[in-house]
């Protein structure tokens, strides 16, 4: 065995490698640069260490801003994957429904987020909205502008009628790839519709609905634009979310060192929140023992 | 434990049928007894899933009727029939236990936890299941998930009978034999009716009693192996079944006689009483391989014909021929010497078939 040395064959690997710098690894670098300076001006810089770490990790106003973003994105989720799957078993399957259906559900994955803001900022207006001023004439008091309760209700429909779809259109391709057969077998064995869901339909959903809850988690977690619109964070500041509070501090106010410290905490939150989702939902599924 | 008769069944699946061949079954009257173990075999897309899933009712014939003991069942659903279904593909429940599984048709159904602890107990042992009932049907090898499809069948108590749709299609082959001796067993100690689908003749006529051959949307003969073997009531029985299939000759009807080219076929009365009544072209005469007579020297009856090549199968030897232009085929033992170009043939007269329109002349009528 005459093993060759060649390792000119390393420079295969550096086209994957710059493009993963570029795209990737060096942004993120810069960020963790900024964590760690305090940055007067481009000739004035001073190392701080952990300190703006430490100062983001303390700061109550970013706590409360996580915690409300939290209550936020379980709140969708814990609407939105039941209410996709529940579209997604009711769509039609075949002729021209399925594909009227079809176009149907995706129209809201089709508006921009600035304009699905603004959308839900008109139709829920009190005054003139459609939605608000329906709910005022039915004697409902509802005012999104002024009573945190109805503000954070409009930001949580918003967002379900946004992207309830993307769960449900997921769900349908799902439902659509389990062969016949499988269902022809659970009528032989007098399974009922609940059991047919249980134990076909479920299980054979759960690659979907990884992919769904965490692009549904990801994107709730990074919400911006359409609260921004509609509520602008208020009343107050209880619709201000994680991602507002980052920009109203980098580019609000300029404190890039914080702000970078926060964008880096903000990541990996999401990283370890994204890892327990699918290692549940794997475990779920895989309880061999 | 029923009975199951199916009177003037048809079905299409064309939505204005205008001739036989938009029809995947053509009108049949066809009776499958209580506890009887039968095949259903035939070429792919001939009939034969459209036929099962007729019986246990996920589809719904475009004519006639479906009688369970003389019940008519059409309106029936399939969970109210009363029908176990293995499918081609194995089904099981990916999330449960094997022993979930099993139990779920009776789960599904009420009954008391004790009693489908029993009744599973029991199928597995029969099964060789039983050290796997813990284990999840995903890990599963696919004669394992196969076996849990079948014994899903077998677990309910109520069933009237058990379909097969070519379950082994997906199984090794040395496990494939295993588990058609497992199926037989099985048959003989629950006295179930089985119906089992498959292409494979070697398959059907290990499991059969009785083989219903299907070609073209019709059964076209419902017989044992053996009288499939030597009394095939159609060209198609003959070619389909039997390695390698019937010898064919298309001959003519003359002043009492079949000429097959210079050559004539005796007819005896009972045949030729049909013929005359008969006015069709399409005449056959047919004999098996094995029943094809070789000689080295020529003999008396016996015709010389110019030898192609010879294929020595191991246990037996097939040796083929030329006879007034048309290759045919002989099979000859092991032991048996093979003619070198020249050889004189011989067709036994009880062997020796015929065929109008494709189906069988009767000799005794």
């Amino acid at each position: 065995m005459n093993k060759i040395e060649n390792n000119k064959a390393w420079f295969l690997v550096l086209p994957v490698f710059l493009l993963v710098a570029f795209s990737a690894i060096i942004p993120l670098m810069t960020v963790v640069n900024y964590s760690v300076q305090d940055i007067f001006d481009p000739y004035t810089r001073y190392f701080v260490g952990t300190e703006w770490f430490e100062q983001v990790l303390k700061d109550k106003e970013l706590h409360a801003a996580l915690l409300r973003q939290f209550i936020f994105s379980f709140t969708i989720l814990a609407i939105e994957i039941p209410l996709g799957i529940g579209v997604a078993l009711m769509m039609p399957t075949k002729g021209w429904s399925a594909s009227l259906a079809l176009i149907l559900v995706a129209i809201p994955l089709l508006i921009p987020w600035n304009v699905v803001g603004t959308i839900w900022q008109i139709y829920g207006r009190a005054d003139i909205g459609l939605f608000g001023a329906a709910l005022n004439g039915l004697g409902i008091d509802y005012n999104y502008a002024s009573n945190p309760t109805h503000a954070w209700l409009t930001v949580v429909l918003m967002d379900v009628w946004h992207w309830t779809p993307l769960v449900a259109l997921l769900c349908y391709s799902g439902l659509r790839a389990i062969p016949e057969v499988y269902y022809q077998a659970a009528r032989i064995d007098k399974a009922s519709r609940w059991a047919v869901f249980r134990y076909i339909q479920l299980p054979k959903l759960t690659n979907v609905l990884i992919i769904g809850v965490l692009l549904r988690f990801m994107d709730s977690f990074m919400i911006y634009t359409e609260p921004f619109v509609l509520t602008g964070g208020g009343p107050g500041s209880t619709t201000t979310f994680l991602s507002q509070s980052l920009v109203k501090q980098a580019i609000g106010q300029f404190d890039l060192g914080p702000a970078a410290a926060f964008s880096l905490v903000y990541f990996l939150i999401i990283l370890l929140v994204c890892w327990l989702f699918y290692t549940i939902i794997m475990n779920m599924q895989n309880d061999e023992k | 434990m029923a009975q199951i008769a199916l009177k003037s069944l048809a079905h299409t699946y064309s939505d204005n049928p205008v001739q036989g061949s938009d029809y995947a079954i053509r009108e049949m009257n066809h009776v499958w007894e209580q506890g009887g173990a039968y095949a259903l075999l035939g070429p792919s897309g001939c009939g034969k899933s459209t036929m099962l899933n007729i019986i246990s009712g996920l589809l719904e014939p475009s004519d006639g009727e479906i009688h369970f003991d003389g019940q008519r069942v059409n309106e029936l659903k399939p969970e109210e029939r009363n029908i176990a279904q293995v499918f081609q593909f194995p089904v099981v429940y990916d999330t449960m236990t094997v022993y979930d599984n099993l139990a779920f048709p009776l789960r599904n159904i009420k009954v008391p936890e004790h009693k489908i602890r029993s009744r599973v107990q029991e199928v597995a042992e029969i099964l060789e299941l039983t050290d796997s009932l813990k284990r999840k049907a995903k890990g599963l090898s696919a004669d394992e998930k196969q076996k849990v499809s079948m014994g899903r069948g077998l677990v309910r108590d109520d069933v009237s009978a058990i379909l097969f749709d070519e379950p082994l299609t997906v199984i090794d082959p040395q496990l494939k034999w295993k588990l058609r001796r497992k199926l037989k067993q099985i048959h003989e100690q629950f006295n179930i009716t089985m119906v089992y689908v498959t292409h494979d003749q070697l398959e059907a006529s290990t499991f059969a009693d009785k083989i219903a051959v299907m070609y073209d949307g019709q059964i076209v003969q419902f017989g044992t192996p053996r009288e499939l073997f030597e009394e095939p009531a159609h060209t198609f029985v003959g070619y389909f079944i039997g390695s390698p299939g019937m010898n064919f000759m298309d001959v003519r009807y003359e002043q009492g006689e079949l000429k097959f080219g210079d050559l004539t076929f005796p007819v005896i009365d009972a045949i030729s009483r049909q013929l005359d009544a008969g006015d069709t072209d399409n005449l056959k005469v047919g004999i098996r391989p094995e029943f094809v007579q070789i000689w080295h020297t020529p003999q008396d009856e016996a015709i010389e014909v110019a030898v192609n090549y010879s294929e020595d199968l191991g246990t037996y030897k097939i040796l083929s021929f030329t006879l007034q232009g048309v290759e045919m085929k002989a099979r000859l033992s092991e032991d048996q010497k093979v003619p070198v170009d020249k050889a004189w043939v011989s067709f036994p007269r009880q062997w020796t078939k015929v065929y109008r329109d494709e189906f069988l002349l009767e000799a005794r009528s």
